[in-house]
Formats: structure tokens, sequence, C-alpha cells
């Protein structure tokens, strides 16, 4: 196949593998796995691997903003229960609009995103550390809220937003899709999103260049706490409780998909689609495992493994000679 | 004595290509015991990449080298070490936590009765021999990180003489320091020549060159143009051959209409930087602030810009009070600051020739949705990368790849783009080459017949006195001299540079 493209483009092995390698290493394990396991093509599987990354999937998004701009975010997991909580414990039915439900949650991650993003660019804490530190306090305020226990009963209309269909595609894929979209296009073509490559790539050249860079730094860690409330608020309706511990560690899939997508933890460099195929390689990969019983414990020793596996093949493919 | 060196080194018909690029074209040389030899040629022209091969960094693709008369190829820098070749780079990479000693025998410490643990006492004698030997005062046991830029680059001397070389190459070492550091490095320099070795040096600044070479040798373009020896070449020849054209003048000022006041500055402090500076700009007036490193020159304008705001004091531009709190400010009000140091504070190096020249003027190519303009932003950028003749394979090359002067235009055009009025640049020539140079000065120049104003600040002398209308002279942060045109003295500007001398202005 490489060899088709090669001719096809007329292109240098060297700027195939740079261009497109992790879209051709991702065609190649969806390759392996229809082979080694027949269901693993089946539409309705594919479906639910959308279905199950898409919460990954919108973490990973908000993680890249973040990472581009040299950041690191820690509490996107314990964001996501804090806000599945709150909405949860709004959507009983009957008791308050599913507006007013939606937007509890998503407001409460973009203020927790916002006390991240002044601690980091206001009162310049390490990224790691401040986030480190509002991932405890995040999921020790879901537990409190709760009493530790899940909030359950929520309306149908809640709980249509993580289950329901919309010809016959899952409407978490659709939201997904558009959170896609939108990052994207701010990232890619909007002043925001130029400034953002701007600030992590040098942040005292941009800063001379006259942005106002905590603002930027900011604005990211907002995005990414947002983005949170939204992943709490899909995966609360999807379980149909607001469970204080959910989330634990997906901070970890998140920053996962954003390294393999081929943005650089250093900052300055990375991009949306890169991500995204991050994310759906994570999915088809754990999906694949389960269809090939692979035992959960082994899963994390393959998972491990691809990732090192496809950041040293990026790393690879970007050396300078 | 030239006649009867033998040669010590032959680099025969060497190539060496990058993608894209060729870098060395086919270069000979002969370097000879007991001489000085000088590559010169615009940045680009192959110098650095000819050295990176000699000292094992990069590989040639074709050609031989024979040392001593025999056949070397250099895999590592290590190995071209124990041939006795070392190079002491242009960019230093110091470890600020170690000592100076420790720095100057990483990777060779003494040790004590041959366990491993570092003979601390031994290391620190053996540098001070070495540094007393050389005329260098610097405790060993200084923190290095502590060390002045100019410490650290004679810190990296000291240990490349410390090999014992037989061919020592040095990398623009005068770019960093001061004129008392640069006899102290001639002496240097002079006597590691005496003892039968080589000397491989590599600058842009011309008087020094006459006064330390033996040989000159001019790159062009990856090709070799010729060899002469410094007593039978002129400035005017080896420009010429560097450029392969003929430049009039070195600094062709144009005379321009000088107007109004375009900005006053009045009573300027940051307490440990600089305090109660005034003075004042005029639209088609070339300032310049001369004084030497460490006299608050590019605090004093990074204050005016807005990094660090001042404490106290006013600001008036067009005749009306302003408050600069930042960069944003600034550009708001039409200014432009083209820093020092462009890796540091000037560029993007993760990012395209496109994304930097664009990202200051991206606000005013906002649509809807503050979404960019896309072509209007490439045609802007294409349009100035023609202007300022940009060495760029394309505007989506990353700008890091691009050679030292070419980054420099980079960093001119981004601000050009703003379309500033008071253009602001901070050693804007220094480190690049005679023709970048000359097109940095032709665009002052532009700038000022258009009714701008330009500030320049620059620690060449030349340059400044060529480029100025008047000039500031700062020392330890203080206004110390305040010249016209007409005033102008070498001597004078520098006594103020160097000493308090109040020189009122009439």
């Amino acid at each position: 196949m490489t060899a088709i493209l090669k001719n096809i483009f007329n292109i240098s092995n060297k700027k195939l593998l740079k261009d497109y390698g992790l879209v051709l290493a991702f065609m190649g394990i969806c390759l392996v796995l229809s082979i080694l396991s027949p269901s693993f093509i089946k539409p309705a599987n594919l479906l639910n691997i959308l279905r199950q990354t898409s919460i990954n999937g919108i973490l990973a998004v908000g993680m890249t903003f973040v990472i581009i701009t040299g950041g690191i975010d820690l509490s996107v997991g314990s964001i996501t229960a804090v806000a599945a909580v709150v909405a949860s414990s709004f959507a009983h039915p009957g008791e308050h609009s599913i507006v007013f439900v939606i937007f509890s949650g998503l407001g409460v991650g973009l203020l927790l995103g916002f006390i991240n993003g002044l601690f980091i660019a206001k009162a310049k804490l390490a990224p790691f550390i401040a986030t480190l530190g509002m991932m405890t306090i995040a999921r020790g305020m879901a537990l409190v809220y709760t009493s530790g226990r899940p909030v359950i009963n929520l309306s149908d209309q809640y709980n249509y937003i993580g289950g329901g269909y919309i010809g016959g595609i899952p409407v978490p894929v659709y939201i997904y899709g558009l959170v896609v979209i939108i990052s994207f296009f701010v990232l890619r073509f909007t002043v925001f999103g130029r400034r953002v490559y701007a600030v992590g790539g040098n942040e005292l050249s941009a800063k001379y260049s006259g942005i106002k860079t905590s603002n930027i730094k900011t604005l990211v860690y907002m995005i990414s706490g947002m983005l949170s409330g939204l992943a709490g608020i899909v995966l609360s309706s999807r379980v149909m409780s607001g469970n204080p511990s959910a989330g634990t560690s997906y901070e970890l899939d998140a920053i996962a998909a954003v390294v393999i997508g081929g943005t650089s933890m250093t900052g300055g460099v990375g991009t949306i689609f890169g991500t995204v195929i991050g994310a759906l390689m994570i999915g088809v990969i754990n999906n694949g495992l389960d269809l090939l019983n692979v035992s959960s414990y082994f899963q994390q020793i393959v998972k491990g493994s691809i990732i090192i596996f496809a950041v040293l093949m990026d790393k690879q493919a970007n050396s300078k000679d | 004595m030239e006649n009867n060196s033998e040669t010590i080194l032959e680099m025969d018909n060497i190539c060496k290509s990058f993608p894209g690029v060729k870098a060395l074209n086919n270069v000979s040389i002969k370097f000879k015991k007991r001489t000085v030899h000088t590559l010169m040629g615009e940045n680009g022209a192959g110098k650095s990449t000819l050295m990176k091969v000699l000292s094992g960094i990069y590989q040639m693709d074709s050609g031989t080298m024979r040392l001593r008369g025999e056949d070397v190829i250099f895999q590592t820098p290590a190995s071209a070490l124990n041939h006795g070749i070392a190079m002491v780079h242009q960019e230093l990479s110091p470890i600020v936590d170690l000592s100076v000693a420790e720095n100057m025998f990483v990777g060779r410490e003494p040790v004590l009765f041959k366990l491993p643990v570092i003979n601390r006492k031994e290391m620190n004698k053996k540098a001070n021999a070495l540094f007393e030997e050389i005329g260098i005062k610097i405790d060993p046991k200084r923190r290095m990180g502590d060390l002045s830029v100019a410490e650290m680059q004679m810190v990296e001397i000291a240990k490349a003489i410390s090999y014992d070389a037989e061919i020592l190459i040095l990398d623009e070492p005068t770019s960093a320091i001061s004129d008392a550091e640069v006899s102290v490095l001639f002496k240097i320099i002079r006597n590691y020549t005496q003892k039968n070795k080589a000397v491989i040096y590599i600058s842009h600044k011309m008087e020094e060159i006459f006064q330390i070479s033996d040989e000159i040798t001019v790159l062009r373009d990856g090709e070799f143009i010729g060899t002469n020896p410094a007593s039978d070449v002129s400035e005017k020849e080896l420009i010429k051959m560097m450029v392969g054209r003929n430049l009039n003048e070195i600094f062709p000022k144009t005379e321009t209409k000088i107007g109004d006041v375009s900005l006053r500055v009045e009573n300027l402090s940051l307490s440990g930087k600089f305090s109660n500076i005034s003075f004042e700009a005029r639209r088609g007036e070339i300032l310049g602030i001369a004084g030497l490193m460490g006299a608050g020159r590019s605090e004093l304008v990074e204050s005016i810009f807005g990094v660090h705001p001042p404490e106290s004091g006013s600001l008036y531009i067009n005749g009306k009070e302003v408050k600069i709190r930042s960069p944003e400010d600034a550009i708001d009000l039409g200014m432009a600051l083209i820093t020092e140091d462009r890796k540091l504070t000037g560029l993007n190096l993760k990012d395209s020739v496109k994304n930097n020249v664009s990202i200051v003027f991206l606000k005013k190519l906002a649509r809807a949705f503050s979404v960019v303009d896309k072509g209007r932003e490439v045609s802007s950028v294409e349009e100035l990368i023609k202007k300022l003749s940009i060495k760029t394979p394309s505007r989506n090359t990353n700008v890091s790849s691009l050679s030292g002067g070419n980054q420099q235009k980079v960093v001119i055009a981004k601000w050009l783009l703003s379309d500033p009025n008071i253009l602001i640049l901070d050693e804007p020539t220094r480190g690049i080459d005679v023709g970048a140079k000359a097109e940095v000065h032709k665009l002052m120049n532009q700038f000022t017949e258009e009714g701008k104003t330009v500030i320049m600040i620059s620690s060449e002398m030349p340059e400044i006195m060529g480029m100025s209308d008047r000039l500031l002279v700062l020392s330890e942060g203080k206004l110390t001299g305040h010249f016209q045109r007409s005033e102008f003295d070498q001597e004078k500007i520098l006594a103020c540079a160097m000493n308090h001398i109040e020189k009122e202005s009439n």
C-alpha cells in the first residue's frame, strides 16, 4: 500500500511516513484486527467504537489546546466527575429544563478550568502542579457533593444525550463530531488558534509580538475544563447515573491520544486531526483486544507499548537529517 | 614566515548537501601550521558547515580530508578531537549548575586513586594554571551560571585550548565579548600559533579579521572563492568577493527631511536598569543609542515598548501622553521592536516563515468570528519575502532551517508587516553577513524617507555613526552623551560610553 501511495503522489518514503504515518498505522491496525476478528469490521461494532471513543475523544481535544501551549491538564478526569454529579443532580425528572442542566455541567467545568488557568497564567504555577492539585480537589468536590453516592433517577431527556440515537448513530458521536469540527476550525483558522501555537512555540517571542500570553493560557484551560464538563454530561447520561468516581485516570488516555496524534509535549506543534486519530487508535485497540478475548491485564501492556511505539515512529519521521 | 609554514590539513573537493540546499560544493582549502586562517562569507556561505564537517558533527557527501598527509574521516566530534581538532562553537552550551573547572574537564575529570571520584583540588589547580598561562582572571570554583556571557566564552576557549589540539576552530568567538577581552583573546590566539599549531577563525568583523589573520579564505553560496594572505587584500576586495558585487558604500545613509517629534521620553526610570532618561525622536530621523554592553540600552527600549513598563516617567507620541503597559499597547500605538536575540524573543522556531511573519499583523487580518483572511495573509507574506529577498524554499518552510541572516529578515518582515511609525531596532545586524547588513540599512533608510522614525541600538561604532542622524550614549543606566551627526567623534562617544562624562548638547 505504501508503494501505491508513493507512486500516486510521487513522494519520498520519509515524507510519506511523516505526513501519513499515523493514518497508515491506524489503518494497519484496523486491517489486522478485521482479519483476526471478523466481527470487528461490522457496522454495529464500528459505531460502538465511535461511541466509546467519544468521551476520551472530547477530553483529548481540550487536552490538545493545552499541550500545544506547552502545558498539561491532569484534572480533566476529576472535572469530568464534578460535572457529571452536578449536572445529574439537576437532572431528576421534572425538576429543571434540560438546557439548564447542560449549562450547569459545562459551567462548572469552565469555572474549574478558569481556576486552573488563573494559577498557571497569573500565579505562574507549573501546569503539572496546578492541575495535579485541581485533580485531587475536584475529585474531593465530587465526593463531598454526593457524599460519595452516585446520583441516580435521571430524566429520559438527560439519558438521551448519552444513550440516544439519531438515524442509527449514537448521539455522543454527533457531539464528538461537532466538538472536533469546531475545535479544528478554531485552532486552524482563527487568530486565537494561531496565537495558541505562537505561545507554545516561544512564549517570550509571543509576548514581544503583542500577544497577551496569560490570556491565551487561561483560555486553553477554560476550553479543556468546559470540554471535561461536556464529557461528564455525556458519561453520566450514558450510564444513567452521576458517579463521583467517574472519569478516574481519564486524563492519561486523553494525554495518550494527543501524544499519539503527534502533538509535541514541549508545545508549539500539534493538530486536532492527529488527536482524533490518536483517540480512535486507542478506541480501536481497546475494542479489538476485547474482541480477541485478551485479558484486561494484558491489554494494558499492549496499549502502553503501542503508545511508546507510535511516538517513537513519529520522532523518527520528524527527525532532522 | 608564511612561505616555510608547512600544510597541516588539506580539505579537497568537499561536498555536503542538505535537503534542498547544496551547502558545500567542491570546497578545497589548505590550512598551515603557525597560521591564523580566517573563513569569511555571508551567512549561509558554508563556513559553519565546513567546520562542522571538519570537527565530525556532519559527514561530507564526497571529498577528502588529509591531516598531516593522511586521509581522515571523522564520524563523531570525539574522533576529531582525538585527531587534534577542537572547536569552540558560536552558541555556547555551558552546564550552568557546575563549576567553571567542572565544565572545563567534563568527561575527563582528574580522579582520586583511579576511583570514580573526582579530584576536585587537582581539577581546580589545573584550571587555574591554564587560566594563568593564557591570562584570564576567572575563579575555577565559580558556578558557571553566575558568569557573564563574555566570561563563559573565555572559559569555552580555555577549554578548547586545554585539549592542546593541533587545529583550533573558533566560530565567531568575539560576538559576545568586549574590546578588552578581544585583545586578551588575540594574545591567546597568537601564543597558540607560536606553538606550531593552526587556528581557524570565523568572524564577520572586518577590523578584527585584519588584526588577527594571516590568511583569509572567502566562501560564497557553498563555493570556494579564494584564499589570500591578509596583507595582500583590502576590505573592499573581501566584500566584493563575499557578495559577488561591488558595495559602493558600506553605510549608505541617505539624507532625509527631519520633521516633528514623534516620540518623547521624559524622566523614564526603572530601578536597577536605568534612571531619568529623557530624549526625543523625530519623523524621518534615525536616532542611534550607543553604549557598552550592560549599559541598559536594551532595557530602556524594552521598557518603552511595554515589556517591562517603567516605574516612573512619561511617554508622548506625536505630542500626546500615552501609557504603554504591554507590547500590545505599544503595537497599537504604531511601535515595533526588533529585539536583540532573535531566537529568544524574535521567532517561533517551531513554526513556518509565514506564521512567524504574520503573527503581529494577524489581528488586522481577522474577518468575522476572528477568522484569519488567508488570501491576504499569504499575499502580504509573499510580498515581504520578495521585498526583503528572504532566501527560503517556501513560505511554509520552518524558520529554524533558515540561515541566521534570513531568520533576521523574517523578524524584520514580521514587524514591517505591522506597518509601524516608530521602528526600534536592537542590534539589528549582529551576526549577520555584509550583504544582509546592507539590506537592513537600506530598509532603515527607506523607512525614514517615508517620514517615519527609527531608533537603533548598535555596539558597532562604524555602523551607529554611519547610520544615525543623532546619537545618545548610555552608561550604567544613565544618559551620558548626546551628539548631532556633525559632532560625531568615535573617541568622544567612547569616552561617554565608558565614563560618566556629561556632554551638554546645544
